[in-house]
């Protein structure tokens, strides 16, 4: 029995250790905005935060998320991801979404720690995330633009 | 007289307008079909905008607007929503002419019907592609909201007891305009049901639109940020079972034998079953699953299979080159001025295969019951998946209801010609009796390996300048496997035995010259070929543009000015083309290493040109660092949705040129993952400028016709740096 807390809720899932804690996600707790892309931790699609921190659910087996905290899209209500996901939304960065749970989580992970990020920090954070349809443009702009929203945030005129 | 009646005097009589106008638009030769839908379907009614919620309250004018009591104003939308924004820019057309809030408007996806779903410009089929969404459904969308508008204002009209002259919309709201009286749409959905359907309708004149030419919000960005957003990978249905494939290992290989013993050993796998083209493994989840196809042992019969490598094919293309092919284009005589020019110029290149990759692998989710087939998945064409799932079945194909889901991506691969990964589903569901729901999931090798790809080509160019420098003749030979040729729509793309598709972009050939032959081989090989994001463009626009900056450099001429001299016929190319260049300096210097190129083309009716800038680095390597986007796509429905496919697709582009390739060692697909198809991320993501021309042309697409002008733009460019031209791609400079 694997036992974690998944978007705020201890759960316990009676699976095979070695299943990837991505398809427990999806599979079994039924969440299913965490996306499969390549199974190989190639394309970033199965982001999630493991205690506040980017993983790729896809290769990481579900016994390693045992005794700690999962979060998903789904469970998402930072002050930082509500910036992400309103800068997301303001600049239509999203065509297909497949890949755009996965960027927000990844882009999430980097403004948590990072409120100043420049162009070399995101590249650093999302080369990980391919968008087929190359919304990459758009992605840079929208951390930059929740950046600006959690700067103002923290420093009040 | 008040404002609405001069609003009413200025619109347009749509049947009036469109009969002037029609031999110059394409909906012209279209709109028998129209009038014979609107004599078929002459009433409003519950049921008839998509077809499964039928609702008594609901106000359903035609298949594509359904408005509801709680105010709600549904668009079907005949096309899939894969990311190109098609969902936005149909809801656009029909919340203008309808005068409706955009907030009020949701968009839902339109089940298979080739009879009211149709795409205007492909006859009685069903689907989406070319770039035509917004093309063929610009007037249609328009007069769908315009019917429920002109219903609304007669159901208020007669519920009011004043002249519907009095009576004005806007924002979603009903409003006489003297008495002060409002309702809104869902306050008169009832009544404006019991109103008949208008035989004609009154479309805005373009100074009159709100929405359109505006920055719409996407309809999909919410649910695709917050998770909600349902792909067909998201489906789970009671009881369904997940199915993993073993495919054969070449093309044309067959299952001989197989050993489900260890594969029914693993936990939460339910059943083996044998398909044509392969094994599936069914188990409660996908990794049950795929952990039983690890195990499984299949023999395979390879008698039949392709085992050819990638080189051997291009050496068996550049032979063929050397033989005229089928002629696609020949004005002049080509070889003749080749013969008395004064310099002759050569170039040969070579495309590989490339696949699709879209980040959702291919899927589909399957349910046999009493009453038929129901799919779940994200269809590029639905009718003729439709169709091939009846044949499995054989069923009639109104027996099989498709509920369309967003695409995670497609880029082509879900308009499959064979219906491909549907009909293996419909093995799947078929060998196990129809006695669970079948969610089909490829794994991302099996997606990579299981072909359809964009065809390897080979060019060869030759051309002539006389003596001023001004070209004279042009000869281009095309070798590579035809899409159409065996597929469904052999009839309509092939013409004298050339395949349109594959000579696109060639055979149109944009620059004034007096000689051209433009020729084609089509060899037939067993590897499974597919239109990928714009298809013959992939490779033309790469031909032409980086042969015509070679013309120029021989010409001892400027890019730019070369290619304008030459474009005195094409003023949309030329416009794009000038836009480009200046808004990116060219002609300005850059410093060491840097360097900028340039490329137009027209696909799909719409213009594009863009200037790349490139640095170059001592080892070889080099990064493409901005982009400057002109395009003139006519009409711009919605500029933001306009820019980010301009943004993307050339994105899209920019990964192929510079890293992507499907080869084949022995007839296996050497790539699985994206550790070795390799495609663009951020940190090689140029920065990117779009201006969009000003224009009143009908609309044209915009999801495609970006992609294929990058790859020539950066191959000038990086020989504006390096002075290397380059004979394949993906594109490397060599030592």
């Amino acid at each position: 029995m694997i036992v974690f807390t998944l978007n705020g809720t201890p759960q316990q899932f009676d699976v095979d250790p070695d299943m990837p804690l991505l398809w427990t996600i999806r599979d079994v707790a039924g969440l299913t905005g965490t996306k499969y892309g390549c199974g190989m931790a190639l394309c970033g699609a199965c982001t999630v935060h493991l205690d506040g921190k980017a993983v790729r659910a896809c290769v990481m087996p579900v016994s390693a998320a045992q005794g700690k905290s999962v979060t998903t899209i789904e469970g998402l209500d930072s002050r930082v991801a509500k910036a992400v996901q309103d800068a997301w939304e303001k600049l239509d960065v999203v065509q297909c979404g497949y890949c755009q749970s996965g960027q927000i989580m990844s882009a999430v992970d980097l403004l948590e720690r990072n409120t100043t990020p420049t162009d070399e920090d995101i590249n650093a954070a999302m080369a990980g995330n391919i968008c087929r349809c190359h919304t990459y443009v758009r992605i840079r702009a929208a951390i930059m633009e929740a950046a600006g929203t959690l700067q103002s945030e923290e420093s009040p005129a | 007289m008040n404002r609405h009646d001069d609003i009413t005097l200025s619109r347009r009589r749509f049947l009036v307008t469109t009969m002037a106008a029609g031999a110059g638009l394409t909906l012209g030769i279209h709109l028998p079909v129209c009038a014979g839908e609107s004599r078929r379907l002459p009433e409003a009614g519950p049921g008839k905008a998509g077809g499964d919620a039928v609702v008594p309250a609901d106000f359903e004018p035609n298949a594509f607007v359904r408005i509801t009591p709680d105010n709600r104003v549904t668009v079907i939308a005949k096309h899939l929503e894969m990311g190109q924004g098609s969902y936005t820019g149909l809801a656009t057309l029909v919340a203008e002419e309808l005068d409706a809030a955009w907030a009020q408007i949701d968009v839902q996806g339109a089940p298979a019907d080739a009879s009211r779903y149709n795409n205007l410009l492909w006859g009685k089929f069903q689907g989406t592609g070319g770039s035509s969404a917004i093309a063929n459904s610009y007037e249609q969308m328009r007069r769908a909201g315009a019917t429920a508008r002109q219903m609304l204002v007669a159901a208020a009209a007669r519920q009011w007891q004043v002249p519907e002259q009095e009576i004005s919309v806007r924002g979603g709201v009903v409003i006489h305009t003297d008495g002060g009286r409002r309702a809104s749409f869902g306050e008169l959905a009832e009544l404006a049901a019991k109103e008949p359907v208008p035989e004609e309708v009154f479309l805005k004149e373009p100074g009159e639109f709100r929405l359109i030419g505006t920055r719409v919000p996407r309809k999909d960005s919410h649910a695709k940020v917050n998770g909600t957003a349902v792909f067909t990978q998201d489906i789970k249905l009671p009881g369904m079972l997940t199915a993993v494939v073993a495919h054969p290992p070449r093309f044309g290989a067959r299952v001989k034998s197989f050993d489900a013993g260890k594969a029914k050993h693993v936990a939460g796998v339910t059943e083996v079953v044998r398909i044509p083209n392969g094994v599936a493994v069914l188990g409660r989840d996908f990794w049950s699953a795929k952990q039983g196809r690890d195990v499984l042992q299949v023999e395979w019969d390879e008698s039949a299979a392709y085992k050819s490598d990638s080189s051997a094919i291009l050496a068996q293309y550049r032979a063929l080159a050397e033989q005229p092919g089928m002629v696609a284009r020949s004005e002049g005589d080509a070889s003749q001025a080749l013969k008395s020019a004064a310099t002759v110029v050569k170039a040969s290149v070579a495309f590989p295969y490339l696949a699709h990759a879209a980040l959702e692998p291919m899927d589909c989710v399957m349910q046999l019951s009493k009453d038929g087939v129901e799919i779940w998945n994200g269809e590029q064409f639905q009718t003729g998946d439709q169709q091939a799932v009846a044949e499995v079945f054989a069923l009639d194909p109104a027996k099989v209801k498709i509920n369309m889901l967003y695409a995670g991506g497609s880029f082509g691969r879900r308009a499959n010609p064979a219906s491909d990964y549907l009909v293996e589903t419909a093995h799947i569901v078929k060998a196990i009796d129809g006695r669970a729901p079948v969610k089909l999931v490829w794994t991302r090798e099996d997606d990579m390996r299981a072909g359809y790809y964009r065809p390897m080509f080979y060019h060869e160019l030759e051309a002539g300048l006389d003596a001023d420098g001004k070209p004279v003749a042009w000869s281009h030979r095309l070798v590579g496997q035809s899409i159409a040729i065996g597929s469904p729509f052999e009839g309509a793309l092939i013409k004298d035995g050339v395949d349109v598709s594959s000579v696109e972009g060639a055979s149109t050939l944009p620059y004034a010259i007096p000689n051209i032959r433009v020729d084609l081989h089509s060899p037939k090989l067993p590897v499974p070929v597919q239109w990928w994001r714009s298809v013959g463009s992939t490779h033309t626009a790469y031909a032409v543009e980086t042969f015509i900056d070679q013309l120029a450099e021989a010409a001892g001429r400027d890019p730019v000015e070369f290619r304008r001299s030459l474009l005195a016929g094409h003023p949309r190319h030329l416009g794009v083309l000038q836009l480009a260049a200046r808004k990116a300096g060219w002609g300005t210097p850059m410093t060491a290493g840097r360097g900028r190129g340039i490329a137009v083309h027209e696909s799909f009716n719409t213009f594009v040109a863009q200037v790349a800038e490139v640095t170059v680095q001592a080892n070889q390597r080099f990064s493409v660092d901005r982009v400057v986007i002109a395009v003139d796509c006519g009409v711009a429905v919605n500029p933001d949705v306009i820019r980010a496919q301009m943004e993307g697709g050339m994105g899209f582009g920019l990964s192929a040129a510079l890293g992507s390739e499907i080869t084949l060692d022995k007839g296996q697909v050497v790539q699985s993952n994206f550790h070795d198809y390799v495609v663009l991320r951020i940190d090689q993501m140029p920065r990117v400028e779009v201006h969009i021309v000003n224009s009143a042309q009908p609309p044209t697409g915009v999801g495609e016709p970006a992609t294929p002008v990058i790859a020539p733009a950066v191959a000038n460019a990086l020989f504006s740096v390096t002075g290397q031209r380059f004979d394949r791609l993906p594109l490397k400079i060599t030592a």
